[in-house]
């Protein structure tokens, strides 16, 4: 971390590309379901889709190669290592509040809205319009069960996603045993636990794909068996999601080891995707005990 | 290390003035660049939805449907609502943060300058976006901006996916500007530019990027699973799924209600750059100032379901989110009080921008006071989806944010072009303006408590009067933005030379430096003057 | 007196000229005070609040002016240099709080007797469709759709308005004076809400869950009210008409409607020529179907779909019928099953198959939709 003064880039072309690559990556998806929803064939969209997330890939690659690039040449002093660590963590607490979405949304159906629509509460009057609806959770039989056919079976905690819970928490131990390494500039040990790291990643993903095969082949549970299925697959996706991407970065970060990128002094990225692993790790927490256990 | 040279090469080079071209806007990474860019689109997106609001207007000049299908009416409604507050608010307040933070705080640059280039680029696209479903079959959205399910999903026209894509896009950018100027407040400041020396115009911003960033991923979330009901078949907000409507509102409202105060604290903040300078005296009471920005920051995370009185709350819900709601007035009512006691025993001018701030102050508390009435849970039955509800939040963001946001603009121009605007034209602006508001929105409270419902093209004979008002006031305001845009234009192109330190009044590092500011200032870590000492 | 003090705010703003000219109009200026303990009690509230805000304004303001005029430097006036002081700062948030709770214990009052859970005599269910209103009388088996009837050359300025314009419809909500009555209110498509500002009630229509809302009407009178969600294209054009009774004329009038019940189903089956449906069918249709499809059948692309040469009406007609009865799931098109006579589901679908060029020659009898209308009779509501 040599120079004293502010590194400022100078002009960059990734933005203005990156955004377009975006807009591309919106305008397909959106033509490509609107497509599929009117039953058309989605070429266009898929087309644009494929475009734009190309494009964006291809993007990264350049932007961080110069981040990078930089960083390796000694531009950034102190003050911008905080910079980015100010801009990770805020980052992170963006991320938090994406998944308290659904979360709320999980527990205001459940507190709420079922009770009620169950003729219990302060909107108990509302049993008139589904004489014969219980209130139960798991939900196996929503309130207009023609449109959606609720699951017959729900997944249970105490199997695949109980051993999910220790994949992943292990992980995130490995992850700091590798940070700890690195720390100790052992760089040997780092890859090492990286990998295990990124391993267990893998395996979760795998369990976590197979579960679904099962709940959409075995248990009926999809995303149109109500509300059940609805709260269930879009907090278990976007998680999924999560870990992907986790992992990919991580990934990428096992590369920069061996490429001989961090020190002990100097080694914000790997820092800035165990951070993100973290959470991922700490959102799972939250998905085991109130999607699964209760 | 040829690498490490060459790279050095750029970066010293860099400190030379901006390229040319148009590739110095696409590819810029410098503030003032990007601040410029903010504002200039915002703008824009100004004047497209107020060309929306002037048709509006003009449909409900008579009762009658004279210009437009009632469908297409909602459409103008949703889309006046969505351009204005994402489109001409928001990028208005980033671009005066991009412009000035750096400035008032001694940086260099924004914490993250390629980032911030990204921020504002997503705008154009997302809203190219947003504006081209006009044209689709189907039509635009036409389900308000506040884009109830199941009208907005079920009942919605296809082009309501490309919406919810505009938004996710609108939203990153927001973060990502947020995250920016965040990291620029708390890591950049000069040295002995402790927190509590902090202008309050950072201030304001930092806590609003704080909202920004917490409420701005709801959004994004509750659009999602829009998305999802519409195009896979989930039922969050189909009760025939165990889902509920109303679990929208309070997802969306959650987002909504601190929505509203992103769109009002930087306002204060500006303010409260003003007055003191144009007053000659320090801001009174800095710290409550500080607290009380604060506070309505933590307040706004408990008061959503003011929006949602009539939907069927409990009433322990009801009352909570009732003393929640009111309690809010108390630290506005801090800051009006200061305002008003920084100009006591001042030595007072008045200015364009001073003329535009204490109109926000007077236009604004009205607004505040019809917001309390609105707070009044059983009273808001009687208001609620009434024009009374559009005329409180329009005199909170038309003669509040906007005009906050005019007065920024006047105040900083001659920081930006280095020269001074033409007084007789900023005043003529304002007074064309003051009066304009208040002709098209104080009629609103009237026909409201009368009984006019909102977002309707067409009316019962007794509203007729004061529609006619409004909409001749809507365009006597419209056209008077006309003045504004010339301003601009001309203090741009050329005008009286203006002094580093532009307004006799007026204290903090941004009046340091020459105007027009040098490109690049503060490449070095400024000392901070006396007044900041 | 609440009028004069707003309409001296008007004229500050330049008003006073107009502020006369809408006083004669049917709700002026300000709430109603309206016709229940309710309505009143809000009104007050809703006063003494104005009152309140108008008070702070004045000495807000006042003492804002008062710098502006006296500390100007063109007077002369010199800064001084004060910017903190604990005192005044501490007064100037606790008596706001105090005020504050001044207000919240009227409104916690009114907002408590407003959320009273006592029996109601009467239960009324309140059903929001686009863009009309469905009023169940539970306890007496009457039901019927409430449908705006301003015509459309009066909207489209080729008519003179009439005094209630867009405020009238073609069958009142009539309900008796001095009952407590309970409207649960719900809606069929996306979420309506019931308001009748005299009667100080304005809930929320929400698919798939129930609302409660209750009043006692003082005195007998027409109330008027309008949708207060945006419900989609006409929710401009979903007027309500309440008709407040005697108990006495109410049973007379429930009585009349249910005797109008027999006659329909009367009509249904005799046999009918086909003049007759096409004149009957007209009616219906520009009532029931033109808000949509339009009066020429031309429906809106991308919206509605035209009726005018389209296949589903030229097809075949068991399919023809169905759609109408039933409806389309997920869109809004209806299920008029129950919205219409059994008569004029007849007559709508042999107009449909007949106009604007569309010349299938038959007629669908309501003989033929009154059977079809048997067998799923149990099924009741939703
Ligand atoms: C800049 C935006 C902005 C701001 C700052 C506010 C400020 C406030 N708003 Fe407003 N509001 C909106 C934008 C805003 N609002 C919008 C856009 C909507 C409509 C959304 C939609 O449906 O489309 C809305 C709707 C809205 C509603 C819902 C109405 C309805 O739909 O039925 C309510 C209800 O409580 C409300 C309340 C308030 C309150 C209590 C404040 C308070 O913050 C005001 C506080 C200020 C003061 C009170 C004045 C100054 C104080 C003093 C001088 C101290 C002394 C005063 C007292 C002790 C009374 N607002
Ligand atoms: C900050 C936000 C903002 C701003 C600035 C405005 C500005 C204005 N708004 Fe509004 N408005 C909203 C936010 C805003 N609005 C929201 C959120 C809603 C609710 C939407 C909903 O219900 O879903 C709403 C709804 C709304 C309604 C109710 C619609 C309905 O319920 O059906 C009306 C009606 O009069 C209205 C009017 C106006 C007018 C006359 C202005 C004027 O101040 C506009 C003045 C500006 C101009 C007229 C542009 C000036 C420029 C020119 C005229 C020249 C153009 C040419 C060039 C030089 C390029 N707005
Ligand atoms: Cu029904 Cu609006
Ligand atoms: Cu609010």
């Amino acid at each position: 971390m040599s120079s004293s003064t502010y590194y400022v880039p100078e002009q960059s072309r990734w933005p203005i590309l990156a955004s377009i690559a975006l807009f591309l990556l919106a305008y397909g998806a959106g033509t490509l379901m609107n497509a599929l929803s009117a039953q058309q064939g989605g070429g266009l969209g898929v087309a644009l889709l494929l475009a734009g997330a190309l494009m964006m890939g291809l993007i990264l690659v350049g932007w961080f190669g110069n981040v990078i690039h930089e960083s390796r040449s000694g531009l950034y002093s102190e003050q911008m290592d905080r910079s980015f660590r100010w801009g990770m963590s805020w980052f992170i607490f963006s991320e938090v509040m994406f998944f308290a979405a659904f979360f709320g949304a999980l527990f205001y159906v459940r507190v709420l809205a079922l009770p009620w629509l169950g003729g219990e509460g302060d909107k108990g009057v509302t049993e008139l319009l589904w004489p014969g609806f219980v209130a139960e959770w798991p939900l196996f039989n929503p309130p207009d069960s023609a449109r959606y056919p609720g699951p017959e079976a729900v997944i249970s905690p105490w199997r695949i996603p109980l051993l999910n819970t220790c994949l992943l928490v292990t992980s995130s131990f490995t992850l700091t045993l590798a940070h700890k390494a690195l720390l100790r500039d052992e760089l040997i040990m780092v890859r090492r636990w990286m990998t295990l790291t990124i391993l267990l990643g893998l395996i979760f993903i795998g369990f976590q794909a197979y579960e679904y095969v099962q709940a959409y082949q075995e248990l009926g549970l999809t995303l149109q068996s109500g509300i059940y299925g609805a709260t269930f697959f879009i907090l278990t996706g976007f998680h999924g999601l999560h870990v992907t991407l986790g992992t990919l970065m991580l990934m990428i970060i096992l590369g920069r080891v061996v490429l001989g990128h961090f020190s002990s002094r100097q080694h914000f990225g790997f820092e800035a995707v165990a951070w993100y692993w973290h959470f991922v790790d700490v959102v799972w927490i939250g998905l085991f005990l109130f999607v699964y256990v209760l | 290390m040829s690498t490490l040279d060459t790279t050095l090469e750029a970066h010293t080079d860099e400190h030379h003035g901006p390229a040319s071209g148009i590739g110095r806007w696409l590819f810029t990474t410098n503030h003032k660049d990007i601040g410029s860019m903010y504002l200039w689109f915002s703008l824009l997106m100004f004047l497209v939805g107020g060309c929306m609001a002037l048709m509006i207007r003009a449909e409900l000049f008579q009762p009658g449907l004279q210009l437009v299908e009632p469908g297409f009416f909602n459409q103008m409604t949703t889309m006046h609502g969505l351009i204005m507050v994402f489109g001409a608010v928001m990028p208005a307040f980033v671009g005066l943060a991009n412009w000035m933070v750096p400035m008032m705080i001694g940086a260099p640059d924004m914490a993250l300058p390629r980032m911030n280039n990204w921020s504002f680029w997503i705008l154009p696209f997302a809203f190219a976006m947003l504006i081209s479903t006009l044209f689709m079959t189907g039509g635009a959205p036409n389900f308000g901006w506040t884009f109830y399910a199941p009208l907005s999903t079920t009942y919605a026209p296809p082009s309501v996916t490309y919406f919810i894509f505009a938004i996710h896009m609108m939203g990153i950018s927001s973060i990502m500007g947020a995250i920016n100027i965040i990291a620029t407040i708390l890591n950049m400041r000069a040295p002995g530019m402790t927190m509590m020396k902090l202008p309050l115009f950072c201030w304001t911003w930092l806590i609003t990027a704080f909202l920004l960033i917490a409420v701005m991923p709801v959004l994004a979330g509750v659009v999602t699973m829009m998305l999802m009901d519409i195009h896979f078949g989930t039922s969050f907000f189909d009760a025939g799924g165990g889902g509920d409507p109303v679990l929208f509102q309070h997802v969306f409202w959650f987002f909504g209600h601190p929505e509203v105060y992103i769109m009002i604290l930087p306002a204060f903040g500006i303010i409260s750059q003003i007055i003191p300078a144009f007053a000659r005296k320090r801001l009174f009471g800095y710290a409550s100032m500080v607290y009380a920005t604060a506070s309505i920051a933590i307040l706004s995370f408990l008061v959503w379901a003011h929006h949602m009185f009539t939907v069927g709350i409990p009433l322990a819900g009801e009352l909570f989110f009732m003393y929640a709601t009111m309690l809010i007035a108390v630290p506005t009512g801090v800051k009006v009080f200061n305002w008003v006691a920084t100009m006591f025993r001042g030595s007072m001018t008045f200015e364009t921008p001073m003329l535009f701030a204490l109109a926000f102050v007077v236009l604004f508390t009205i607004g505040g006071f019809s917001g309390l009435m609105l707070a009044i849970a059983p009273v808001d039955f009687q208001y609620h989806d009434t024009y009374f509800v559009v005329a409180h939040f329009h005199y909170v963001l038309v003669p509040g944010a906007v005009f906050a946001i005019m007065a920024g603009v006047y105040y900083w121009l001659p920081k930006w072009t280095g020269h001074m605007l033409d007084e007789r034209m900023g005043r003529l602006h304002f007074w064309l303006s003051f009066i304009g508001v208040n002709i098209t929105f104080f009629p609103m409270h009237f026909i409201g408590l009368a009984g006019m419902p909102r977002r309707i093209p067409d009316y019962a004979l007794q509203f007729a009067d004061f529609n006619m008002v409004a909409s001749v006031g809507a365009f006597l305001f419209g056209l008077s933005q006309l003045i504004f845009v010339w301003n601009v234009i001309a203090c741009v192109r050329g005008g009286r030379k203006a002094e580093a330190r532009a307004w006799e009044g007026a204290e903090g590092l941004e009046w340091e430096v020459p105007s027009p500011a040098p490109y690049h200032t503060f490449a070095e870590p400024p000392t901070l003057p006396e007044s900041l000492r | 007196m609440g009028l004069k003090i707003i309409k001296t705010i008007g004229s500050g703003v330049g008003l006073a000229l107009l502020a006369p000219a809408s006083l004669h109009a049917e709700w002026g200026l300000n709430l109603t005070p309206g016709v229940t303990d309710v309505s009143r009690s809000v009104y007050d509230l809703h006063m003494t609040i104005f009152w309140i805000c108008v008070a702070i304004a004045l000495v807000v303001f006042g003492v804002m002016f008062w710098s502006i005029f006296h500390h100007r430097k063109s007077r002369g006036a010199k800064a001084h240099h004060f910017h903190e002081n604990t005192l005044v700062e501490v007064i100037w948030t606790l008596v706001p709080v105090l005020i504050l709770v001044g207000m919240a214990v009227p409104a916690t009052a009114t907002l408590i007797k407003m959320y009273d859970p006592s029996e109601a005599e009467l239960d009324v269910q309140i059903t929001g469709y686009q863009w009309k209103w469905r009023y169940d009388y539970l306890d007496h088996e009457l039901s019927f759709f409430s449908n705006m009837s301003t015509p459309r050359e009066q909207i489209t300025n080729a008519a003179e308005k009439q005094e209630n314009y867009l405020l009238e419809v073609d069958r009142h909500l009539v309900l008796p004076v001095g009952t407590k009555i309970r409207f649960l209110l719900t809606a069929n498509d996306v979420i309506h809400s019931w308001w009748v500002p005299a009667l100080a009630v304005k809930k929320d229509a929400i698919p798939g869950f129930i609302n409660e809302a209750w009043t006692i009407i003082d005195e007998p009178g027409i109330y008027r009210g309008q949708c207060a969600e945006l419900c989609g294209q006409d929710h401009g054009f979903m007027p309500i008409v309440v008709e407040a009774v005697s108990r006495e004329d109410f049973d007379v009038w429930l009585m009349a409607a249910r005797a109008e019940k027999e006659a329909q189903v009367q009509a249904a089956e005799r046999s009918w020529t086909l003049d007759e449906l096409m004149q009957q069918g007209e009616q219906a249709y520009l009532r029931a179907c033109a808000a949509c499809h339009l009066p020429n059948g031309g429906g809106v692309p991308g919206a509605f779909p035209a009726l005018k040469g389209s296949p589903m009406v030229l097809g075949d007609v068991s399919a023809h019928i169905d759609i109408v009865l039933n409806g389309k799931a997920g869109t809004a098109m209806q299920a008029f099953r129950d919205q219409l006579s059994t008569a004029e589901l007849a007559a709508v679908i042999t107009y449909e198959r007949n106009a604007w060029g569309n010349s299938l020659g038959e007629a669908v009898s309501p003989a033929q939709i009154a059977r079809l209308l048997e067998p799923a009779e149990g099924e009741g509501e939703q």
